[in-house]
This record gives C-alpha cells, structure tokens and sequence, in this order.
C-alpha cells in the first residue's frame, strides 16, 4: 500500500468516520445524561422518509434539502411518539416501536418507488452506509493535502460531515450552562424559570442533521453505535460533565479509527484482498471499547458497595 | 395489470408458490401480534427489536461455519438456529451492560443492538468473500423477500403460529399477572421467573421466524404496531390479544400479496406499511381512545363548563338584584362575571339559546331563563355551593379554595358522589342546607 494509495482510498473515508463519530459521540452525550438513549434509535430510522423526500426533490446525495427532510421527519416522528404515548397510554418504548419502524418502512418504499436505489442512494448504503464509496481520486500525493484545486474535489459527503462537526460544537458551546441544566436538573430549571423544552427541541434538531450526515457513513442502524457508544464509555470512566464530552469525543474518534484500521487497512497491509465492512466493524469496536472501559473503570468499588448496600 | 395480480395474490390464486408465501406471511404475522400483546404490555417492546438485530451475527456465523465444515449453508434451520443464539446473547447482553450500573438499560439496549448488527455486517462481507459465492441471499434475512418461501418454510411459520395462539391460550391467566403486576403474581405463588422466560422464548421465536418474512429490521414492528393498534380499541387484554393477533395476520396477508404482486418491493417495508395504515385508523377512529373521540370529548366539555358557568352566572346574577328566577338580567353582566371577551359570550349566548335554555328579553342585551333553563340553573348552582360547604365543613378548606376547588371539579363530579355528598349535608348540618342553597329540582338534572 502506497503513500497515494492511502491518500486516494482511505484518508477520506477515514476522516468522514471520525467526523461523524465525534459529532455523535458529542450529541449521543446529551441523549445518554438526559436517559434518552432510544430517542436516537427512533430518530435515527425515522429520518430516513425525510432523507428519501429530499433526494426525490434535488437528486443529489449531500445536499441540504435532504438535512431539511431528515429534520422535518424527525419533528412528525418525536410528535408522533408523544401522540401515541398520549392517546394509547404507552410506555415511550412501545410508542417509538410503532413510530420509528412504520416510519423506516415508509422510508424503504419510497426509495424503491422514486427510482433512487437504482442511481446511487440504495437500500444497501441506507443499511451500511457509504464510506468504502467515498474516494478522492484528485489525490496525487501529499502535495495534494494543499493543493486548492485538488481539494475542491473532496467528496462533497465530508464537507457536509465537516460543517456537521462545526455546528454541533459551535451549539455545545453556546447552550452550555442550559444543556447542563436541562440534563442534570430539569426540576430545578423550572424552578429558577428556565424552560428547558426549546433546549429539547434543539438537541433533537442536532440529533436528526447529525443522523443525515452519519447516515452517510455508517448507515441508517449503525449510526446508533456511533451516538451510543461513545458517551456510554465516556460514562465509565468520568463523573465530570466536561469530561464527559471530551472523553466521549475522544472515545468517538477512537472507534472510528480503530474500526477502520481493523477492516481496511490492517488487512490491506496483511495484503488480503478483501477487507471488512468499516461500517459494521465501527460498531463493533464501541463494543469493545465498552467492554475495556468496563474493566479499566474507575467507579468498580462504588458498583460493589452499592451491591452490599442492597444486600443489606 | 398490478391490481389483478393483487388480488389475485389476495385471494391465493396467483399460482401455488404466490399462495404459500401469502398465508405463511398472514401465519407469522399471527403469531407476532399475539406475541407481541404479551411483550408490549411487560414493557418489553425494544427488547423484542434488540434480539431481532441481534439475529444477524449467528444467522452469518452458521453460514460460515457450515461453510467451512462442509455443510450446505443455504439451510434455512442452521441460519435460524445461529440467529436465534446470538440472539439470547444479545438479550443477556443487555442484562450484563445494565447491571455495570453506570450506564440505563436503554442506553446498554442501543449499544447492543448496533454493535450486534456491525458484527453482523462485518461477518455478511466475510461471507462474502467465501468461496461458495456471493452473500448467498444473507440481505434477504435484514428487510425480508418473502417471495422466495419455500412449502416447508411456510408450514414451519404456520405451526409456530399455532404454538403461539397454544401457549397464549393455555398461560393466558398467569401471562396477564406477569403482565400487570409481576409482584402480585409473585405473591400468588406463580412461577414467575420461569413465566418470564417462556416470554421470553417465545419473543426470540417469533423474532427469529420472522428474519424469512418481513426481515430483522422490521421483526419488531410486527410485535408492536398490531398490539398498540388493539390497546386503541380496547381495554381488556381477553380481547386485545386477538385483536392484535387479527391484525397481525391481515397485515402479512395484504402486504404479503402487494409484495407478491409488485416484484422488487420489499416485503417487510410493505407489511409494515399495511400495518400501520390499520394502526392509523385506529388512532383516529378509534371510538374511545382515537384522536377524533379525544376531540368531541374535549369539545363536549368546554361546552359543558361554559353552560355551567353561564347558568350559574344568571342564576348569582339574579340572586344580587333579588328579582324573580325568571326575570331578565344582562348579558354584559355574565361576560364581565367570567372575564369572557365579547366574541366568546356571543357564542356562549347563541348556544345556549340554541339549547333552549335562555332567551332573549324584550329589552336589547338582556336575557330571559327558560323554564328548563331555571332548572338547569338551579341544580348547576346547587352543585357548586353543596361541593362548597361540603368541602369547607368536611374538608377543613378555606372558603376562597373551596370556591376554587368546587369551580374545578364540580362539571365532572360523578352522579353518585354528588348524592353522597347530598346525604351528608343531611344529616351534617340539615339548616345550612336549606338556607344557603336551592333546593332541588325533582326529576330535571342539568
């Protein structure tokens, strides 16, 4: 494996993984500290109506009508949820079963009708996401890397991941104090008379663009790992709320790393002819990564006191 | 061209092959909604979708091993079997992740079932690369191609059909006190943990046969949309598990022939889509939990609460000048009583006309209680200061909360709390009753 090699076929996949692992590692932290952890299944099948309708509309994959689509879908799909919850008297469980999979499977038709998965927006990247596609055949060398005309060619999905990381963290910063608060103490909040539901609808905003961006690289189900699994780890290992993020960012970055280095580029240097599927080894690597955290995690004699302390 | 092969499938005379895939996809939607009642209503519904992405590592991992130990890969049995082991695993997964303590089972849920499915996907383009070619069909188990069923297959989703609807009947009562109350069930010396873990099985069963109908990605809707589809329409679970199991079997039936009919579709996103367009009816027609019931509900009590408020704003309205119950009073009077805007009592004061309950007066902006008004008025006002005094003397409220208490819930108060209440006042304190309130109207109720 060459120098161009590399450059051509997997530095941008490689980029676009890290980028949608640390955006929704990052987002994934608000969903896990505000017990919503299913909320970013739910809206991550949910989108996917929103992301065919803006294909139909611009036929073009990475586009902002289809971010558009995805929020829009993910706005009818946590009202929905809260109708059901309401009208059938449901757990959010059961009302996310109904919503998220009707949605998915809507989703699923209306790619097959408008033609699309025959172009290049297939059930298969819907299921495994795109990254092995996202080549940059421009590059010549590491002079490309500064090269403006070879930069221009960049598959547009990393520019779309890119500005994906840059709002999330340009939100993180600006609603600080105000995530904080509606994720630790949303009584208090209301206390004090801060009204915690825009802050909601915001991160479910976040969550749904960050869904359409990661779609791209992991695919529909998978991004759920990469939301997950990170903060979950970070969550082993710190007590502290920025720690949190920035642990979570890292371990996001991590997986994505480890996960493609272990299906593509470890076996290309072994010379096999065949890798693994990125996508799916990303998601196994949160796994791993949970299980290490697990071990090396810090709070273990806490968990065994608390054990005692319920045996007594 | 597809409306005739539609029903032709519908009605299981497109040709042997087209008929078998129909009723064994009607059969495992069936067995899903009957199921799937028991699950949704122990909570269990995400779980149920967990073990279902979970099915893809040991569906590809038989293949595999099959395929390097010579067996024919292509057995459907081997396939479930493996799916439906990394499937229990997944389960126990999220037992194992939960019980860290540090992260909520919803969180351990989410990772399990993706990292699940990326092992399955890694090992999918494994198979791939295997000698015995291609993904061997291995996609067909993650959105369902029904189309392919063969007889057996067919046969195999109706008996378990049948194990579902059996078991369903014969642990009906004991499923019901897990369902609803697993500590009484315990209390009543049932088997619980071995009732949970039939659940349970039966869960994984239906999650693994549905891989060939309708796909592990959509497994789980099966089990829900049906359910809550029948906990719309009704309250007793001796009625809801039929139900669901009812619309479960169209579901699969209709999307089973649409899927037949039109080639390319796939059939799990199309039975899916039937379901929830039942599910949809449901939520707005259901006749008592629907949208629309919701509304007329909400619209029959903001219309009683106003016509409560206006009769009794009449009525104290009288009561100030001293005049006669069927004197007339002015409208103005009523709207600045309740703070209502012009445009609201226009509208309180068209309707009440309209029921007949008070008139216009000879002088302009003036009304006039009807007879049935008078009545209607006198019970409403006697309700209000009967709650009053009841709640002032009994409750050891103050008279301004009393007033505000009385004001909230005298227009949903039951028929017979009212003559508790009534009864009391009798014997509590005969003299306050006759003084402070009027008396009531025989026969007549507002």
């Amino acid at each position: 494996m060459t120098l161009v090699d590399f450059l051509q076929l997997d530095l941008v996949p490689m980029l676009a993984a890290i980028l949608a692992c640390v955006t929704c590692g990052l987002l994934g932290t608000l969903l896990l500290l505000t017990r919503n952890s299913m909320m970013g299944d739910a809206i991550s099948h949910a989108v996917l109506p929103g992301i065919a309708a803006g294909f139909w509309i611009t036929g073009t994959r990475a586009s902002l009508p289809m971010v558009g689509g995805a929020i829009a879908a993910a706005v009818v799909a946590v009202a929905l949820i809260g109708l059901v919850r309401r009208l059938a008297r449901l757990e959010a469980g059961a009302a996310m079963g109904v919503v998220f999979s009707g949605m998915f499977a809507l989703g699923l038709l209306m790619l097959v009708w408008s033609g699309a998965d025959r172009v290049d927006l297939d059930v298969e990247c819907v299921l495994y996401g795109i990254l092995e596609t996202l080549i940059w055949p421009a590059a010549t060398g590491p002079a490309s890397l500064f090269d403006p005309a070879a930069l221009a060619a960049l598959p547009s999905e990393l520019l779309l991941l890119a500005g994906m990381f840059a709002v999330t963290v340009v939100a993180l910063l600006l609603f600080w104090k105000e995530l904080r608060l509606a994720a630790f103490d949303p009584a208090f909040g209301t206390v004090i008379g801060f009204d915690p539901r825009p802050v909601r609808a915001l991160l479910m905003l976040l969550i749904a663009a960050a869904c359409v961006a990661a779609f791209w690289a992991v695919g529909s189900i998978l991004v759920i790992a990469a939301l997950i699994g990170p903060p979950a780890i970070a969550r082993l290992l710190t007590e502290r709320y920025a720690a949190q993020f920035l642990l979570a960012a890292l371990a996001g970055g991590a997986i994505a790393v480890a996960g493609y280095a272990v299906a593509a580029l470890i076996p290309a240097a072994l010379g096999a002819a065949q890798g693994f599927n990125a996508a799916g080894m990303i998601a196994v690597m949160a796994a791993v990564g949970f299980a290490l955290a697990t071990a090396l995690s810090p709070f273990r004699a806490s968990r065994r006191r608390r054990a005692a302390a319920s045996r007594a | 061209m597809i409306n005739a092969d539609f029903l032709a499938a519908l009605t299981f005379s497109l040709g042997h092959n087209a008929a078998v895939v129909v009723l064994g996809c009607a059969a495992f939607g069936l067995s899903a909604g009957l199921v799937g009642s028991f699950v949704l209503l122990r909570g269990r519904a995400l779980i149920a979708d967990v073990a279902a992405h979970a099915t893809l590592p040991g569906v590809a991992a038989a293949f595999i091993g099959a395929t390097l130990a010579g067996v024919d890969p292509r057995n459907l049995w081997l396939l479930m079997a493996g799916g439906a082991a990394t499937a229990a695993l997944g389960s126990l997964a999220v037992r194992a992740a939960a019980a860290t303590g540090r992260v909520r089972e919803d969180a351990a849920m989410a990772l399990v079932l993706s990292s699940g499915f990326g092992l399955g996907v890694v090992l999918m383009s494994v198979v791939q690369s295997l000698p015995t070619g291609g993904q061997a069909g291995l996609a067909h188990f993650i959105l369902g191609q029904a189309a392919g069923m063969s007889e057996a297959e067919a046969q195999a989703l109706m008996i378990l059909a049948a194990i579902a609807a059996g078991c369903a009947l014969v642990l009906f009562n004991p499923l019901r006190a897990l369902c609803f109350d697993e500590a009484f069930a315990a209390s009543a010396g049932l088997p619980v943990r071995a009732l949970d873990l039939a659940l349970t099985a039966l869960m994984l069963l239906v999650a693994v046969a549905g891989l060939r109908a309708v796909g592990l990605i959509l497994v789980v809707a099966l089990m829900v949309i049906p359910a809550v589809t029948a906990r719309l329409l009704t309250e007793r679970l001796s009625v809801m598990a039929p139900v669901a199991a009812l619309v479960g079997a169209a579901s699969g039936w209709v999307g089973a022939s649409l899927s037949a009919a039109v080639p390319g579709l796939p059939t799990g996103a199309v039975v899916t889509v039937t379901a929830c367009a039942l599910f949809l009816l449901a939520l707005f027609f259901s006749p008592t939990r629907g949208v629309i019931a919701a509304a007329l509900g909400r619209a029959v009590m903001t219309w009683r609460i106003a016509r409560d408020h206006a009769l009794r704003g009449a009525w104290e309205e009288l009561e100030r000048k001293g005049s006669g119950a069927d004197a007339p009073f002015a409208e103005a009077a009523i709207a600045e009583a309740w703070a209502w805007s012009a445009a609201r009592m226009s509208a309180v004061s068209l309707a009440l006309r309209r029921a007949g309950l008070w008139q216009r007066a000879a002088e302009p902006g003036f009304l006039r209680l009807t007879a049935s008004g008078v009545d209607a008025a006198r019970n409403v006002v006697r309700r209000h200061r009967v709650w009053e005094i009841y709640l002032t003397r009994a409750g050891g409220v103050r008279a301004f909360a009393a007033h505000r208490g009385a004001d909230l819930i005298e227009h949903t108060l039951p028929p017979e709390v009212e003559a508790e209440v009534e009864a009391w006042l009798e014997t509590a304190d005969p003299d306050t009753a006759r003084l402070a309130v009027p008396p009531p109207v025989e026969g007549a109720r507002a």
